[in-house]
């Protein structure tokens, strides 16, 4: 991990009213993270996006971007950032290729017609490029959305649910490129989401809020390789397969059993340790399911269990 | 800041609403000329009746200049209803398509957005006034010739010779200019607040009336804030069609209304700047 912060949140509050929508929040991005932003609908994720972005004040708190305070130093910190907050709103009225003009020049990017057209390539839309935004489906705004924010070759990458509203090849092509915007140009991406298989795909590092308060905070990796995980196993020899679990250490991990499954609660390095003893103990393993989704532990997380 | 200035231009004059005030100043302007070739001559006998029998007119008195006058004087009370399309919608447009998250999220400050809003609208203005002076002055002296220019003030003619008319014109649109800019700033003003360009318009325009009918009441307290109502200043552009120009009475009432777009536009700015973008 690279020891530069790019994004340093502390102390970060923000206030509607009685309503505390970001309460208290510490934040650590460094250069080269993909780093997850997890949270359900309404923990205080966009508004923390906002005011990172300077689109909203917070109540009280520091934050500094690439090592500077955005309020004294906004126009140098915000040449380097590009953003999606919320779903990428664009002029209706006019082309893809004249918004990308006007948002480009205004970011200070090569607003060349080869450059916006190798952009609007870059999200598949180059087709499309005279059309006006109107006429756009959801998708195709998200992916436009994208190539806005990468027009000026920003260093910092902060994308607010991406994927949101997007098909299963949607959703994928747009992992597709924040992998490889992060491993082959070296941006850092701040990612907001609410689907943890999402951030586990792609992050590298996460945090999970709710009601606008941190639970987590680490590698993905760290985070999730504790966490139990409820995983089926189909094996040939079910009796047997009993037999020789109730007989070793496994046995503290057994939940239940079916007609050819049996189910244990296990991390993901005793998942793999398990398939390799019961293959030892001459039981054949067909197939190993986990039945508990990850989404159960960012459950547990976001309404109020232990961190 | 010059190209922030030029894009919002470019926004501006994409959108369809941005061109219904030349559409109606085109067709109103064009309209009143028709009407004037055809008709115009008993118009001007009707006006010039009594004095016929003490005076003998010499010349083409039914001439370019007047018909631009007459058309300024007809069209100028209704274009702050037409410019305020185009300014309320300046930034609320910005909240209802949820651009401001594009546009704020740039490496520009909001001062510089909001003044570029402004300067983009006082833009407008001058090229709205300049295409009604195309219309209006240039397209008359072509259909109509030139000639001396008759000014009636209450009882009173006036006759402009010839070659004293044109500078009265430009000095009439400047200051046409600085009142419309007034009313521009005031519905770019009410447009800071809301996220819909129905509000800033409807706003405006009953600022505007409700400033006019104050202004009519012959009662003795709104006769006393009537010279306090910018809306009492912006006929003043009339002031160089009289003889002598009462200079000092149009100065007043020019520094009356751009203290009022300073103003406007101080505390524009300084409620965007603390705004909170939640749209």
């Amino acid at each position: 991990m690279n020891s530069e912060q790019v994004i340093e949140v502390r102390g970060l509050t923000k206030k509607f009213g009685s309503l505390i929508a970001v309460n208290n929040l510490d934040l650590n991005v460094y250069r080269g993270d993909v780093f997850g932003f997890l949270g359900p609908n309404g923990a205080g994720k966009s508004t923390t996006i906002r005011m990172l972005l300077s689109l909203i004040k917070p109540t009280s708190g520091e934050m500094k971007i690439f090592g500077k305070s955005i309020t004294k130093n906004r126009k140098e910190i915000f040449s380097k950032i590009g953003a999606i907050v919320e779903k990428p709103d664009f002029y209706l009225y006019l082309s893809a290729y004249k918004n990308l003009e006007i948002l480009g020049k205004l970011s200070g990017a090569d607003t060349s017609k080869k450059k916006i057209m190798d952009m609007l390539a870059l999200v598949g839309l180059e087709k499309r490029y005279k059309s006006k935004v109107k006429t756009y489906s959801h998708g195709m705004k998200q992916r436009l959305g994208l190539a806005q924010a990468l027009l000026h070759d920003p260093e910092l990458i902060i994308l607010d649910e991406p994927t949101t509203g997007l098909d299963p090849q949607g959703m994928k092509e747009i992992r597709d490129l924040i992998i490889y915007l992060s491993r082959e140009k070296g941006k850092t991406i701040f990612l907001s989401s609410h689907i943890l298989h999402e951030v586990e795909l792609i992050a590298t590092r996460m945090i999970i809020i709710s009601k606008g308060t941190a639970q987590v905070e680490g590698t993905v990796e760290e985070l999730l390789k504790s966490e139990k995980v409820v995983v089926t196993f189909e094996v040939d020899k079910i009796e047997d397969a009993i037999r020789t679990v109730n007989e070793s250490k496994w046995k503290e991990n057994f939940k239940s059993t079916s007609k050819s499954e049996i189910n244990f609660e296990l991390t993901k390095n005793e998942i793999a340790m398990l398939n390799k003893y019961l293959i030892e103990k001459g039981i054949l393993v067909s197939a190993v399911v986990p039945v508990r989704s990850l989404e159960d532990y960012f459950l547990r997380i976001t309404e109020g269990g232990a961190k | 800041m010059i190209t922030l200035i030029w894009l919002e231009l470019q926004k501006m004059f994409r959108k369809w609403r941005t061109y219904i005030g030349f559409i109606a100043i085109g067709f109103l302007a064009i309209l009143v000329q028709v009407v004037l070739y055809f008709a115009g001559t008993k118009m001007i006998d009707f006006q010039m009746r009594g004095m016929e029998q003490s005076f003998v007119m010499v010349g083409n008195l039914f001439n370019g200049y007047f018909i631009a006058r007459f058309i300024l004087m007809a069209l100028i009370i209704n274009i702050p209803f037409l410019i305020v399309l185009v300014g309320g919608d300046l930034l609320a447009g910005e909240a209802t398509a949820g651009t401001y998250r594009m546009l704020l999220t740039r490496p520009v400050s909001r001062l510089q957005v909001v003044t570029a809003k402004f300067i983009a609208g006082w833009i407008s203005v001058l090229l709205l006034l300049v295409w009604l002076l195309l219309l209006s002055l240039v397209v008359s002296l072509l259909l109509f010739g030139s000639g001396p220019l008759l000014s009636f003030q209450g009882m009173r003619l006036i006759i402009f010779a010839e070659n004293d008319i044109l500078w009265r014109f430009l000095c009439a649109y400047l200051f046409a200019f600085i009142s419309m800019s007034t009313v521009i700033s005031i519905s770019i003003f009410f447009s800071s607040f809301v996220q819909n360009a129905i509000g800033p318009i409807a706003a405006t325009m009953a600022v505007l009336i409700i400033f006019l009918i104050l202004s009519a009441i012959p009662v003795d307290f709104f006769q006393t804030i009537k010279p306090y109502l910018f809306t009492n200043h912006m006929s003043q552009w009339d002031g160089f069609f009289g003889d002598p120009v009462d200079y000092k009475e149009i100065f007043h009432s020019m520094w009356y209304l751009l203290a009022h777009i300073i103003v406007i536009y101080g505390i524009t700015t300084y409620i965007f700047i603390k705004k909170d973008i939640l749209s």
